[in-house]
């Protein structure tokens, strides 16, 4: 494994469009806590410690309705449940004798597209990637929001637009080149969109929150594939 | 204390336990084939189906998104990094936009 520092420098640097593309994402995020009367503390502080883009959008509109905090809670657990799965695969990730204070401050990062880059690393992880990627992706979370929600809107839309796909960018760029080498993965991913695109489409289907959708399609598929293509001992 | 901040701080409190229990509880590493294979897969699942169809409202126009959606499959596929694909993406949707507006 490469030295931490160097690590932590590949991490920061995978991490700066991250950043961008959380900067879009929590600017518009900011623009919503204002309009809903959060002030500038209150929105910083959910985006700093909460760092999650789906988790924050339903949480506010939660507070605003003056929801009760056994609903709030709920919601969180639900909306915020993929990070359970995604933590889960971390820990096969990273080398097994990572020690705890590691493994507590990993897991304030495990967000969807931080998770994405360094699951896509060769190998083992070193926790010191992970950090480099959160030392940008982190400020660029929180400082978009302060944007946000102090100055109102002033970055044309089209901006905006721009750099809110680029998280979606990012994430084919993790899950594409592993499927050119291996059919199993790529039939997933199409079967995947496939299904997810059904649940978006169907009218029954379609009243399923997306946060249910993904935990109980991302269970089913990856099930499914772990039986049907098992990993031969090389690659596991 | 306010209760937006009381609420703000328990919202992280149950991100966070979700996050911290599997990452701290598995220490070892997990013999049984068929729970490796699926954590192995999970990250592709997961991601897919947060990708698409989402990735079609994330922009002003799905045609715009579905421009940048085409152009991060190729750039992906033919082995871009992960910041060459995600300014690539950006880009296309730029562009399709300049023209769409």
């Amino acid at each position: 494994m490469e030295t931490n520092i160097a690590a932590w420098k590949k991490g920061v640097k995978t991490g700066i469009p991250v950043a961008f593309g959380y900067f879009a994402v929590s600017f518009s995020f900011g623009i919503l806590c204002k309009k809903a009367g959060l002030n500038p503390f209150e929105a910083v502080l959910m985006s700093a410690t909460n760092l999650t883009s789906a988790g924050q959008f339903a949480g506010l509109s939660m507070i605003t309705a003056m929801a009760t905090l056994i609903e709030i809670v709920l919601a969180q657990l639900i909306i915020n449940s993929r990070y359970f799965l995604m933590s889960f695969s971390l820990s096969q990730k990273i080398p097994t004798d990572t020690p705890i204070y590691h493994r507590l401050l990993l897991s304030y990062g495990i967000t969807d597209e931080i998770f994405g880059v360094s699951i896509a690393q060769p190998g083992k992880l070193n926790p010191y990637f992970m950090y480099g990627v959160m030392t940008a992706a982190v400020p660029g979370w929180t400082l978009g929001t302060l944007f946000g929600v102090a100055s109102g809107n002033i970055f044309p839309e089209r901006i905006t637009s721009a750099l809110s796909i680029a998280l979606y960018g990012m994430l084919l760029a993790v899950i594409i080149p592993p499927a050119k080498k291996n059919k199993a993965i790529a039939g997933m991913i199409v079967v995947s969109m496939l299904f997810s695109s059904l649940f978006a489409i169907i009218p029954v289907l379609k009243n399923i929150s997306s946060a249910v959708k993904i935990i109980v399609l991302t269970v089913v598929i990856a099930g499914c594939a772990a039986f049907f293509f098992p990993l031969k001992e090389d690659e596991a | 204390m306010n209760q937006t901040i009381c609420y703000i701080l328990i919202m992280a409190l149950v991100t966070y336990f979700i996050r911290v229990l599997p990452l701290t509880l598995v220490r070892k590493e997990i013999k049984n084939i068929y729970i490796r294979s699926f954590l192995h897969y999970v990250p592709y699942v997961t991601l897919a189906v947060m990708i698409f169809p989402g990735i079609l409202d994330s922009t002003s126009s799905p045609w715009s998104a579905l421009v940048g959606f085409i152009v991060a499959i190729i750039a992906a596929y033919s082995g871009r990094s992960v910041v060459t694909v995600a300014l690539l993406t950006c880009g296309a949707v730029f562009i399709t936009e300049w023209f769409l507006y």
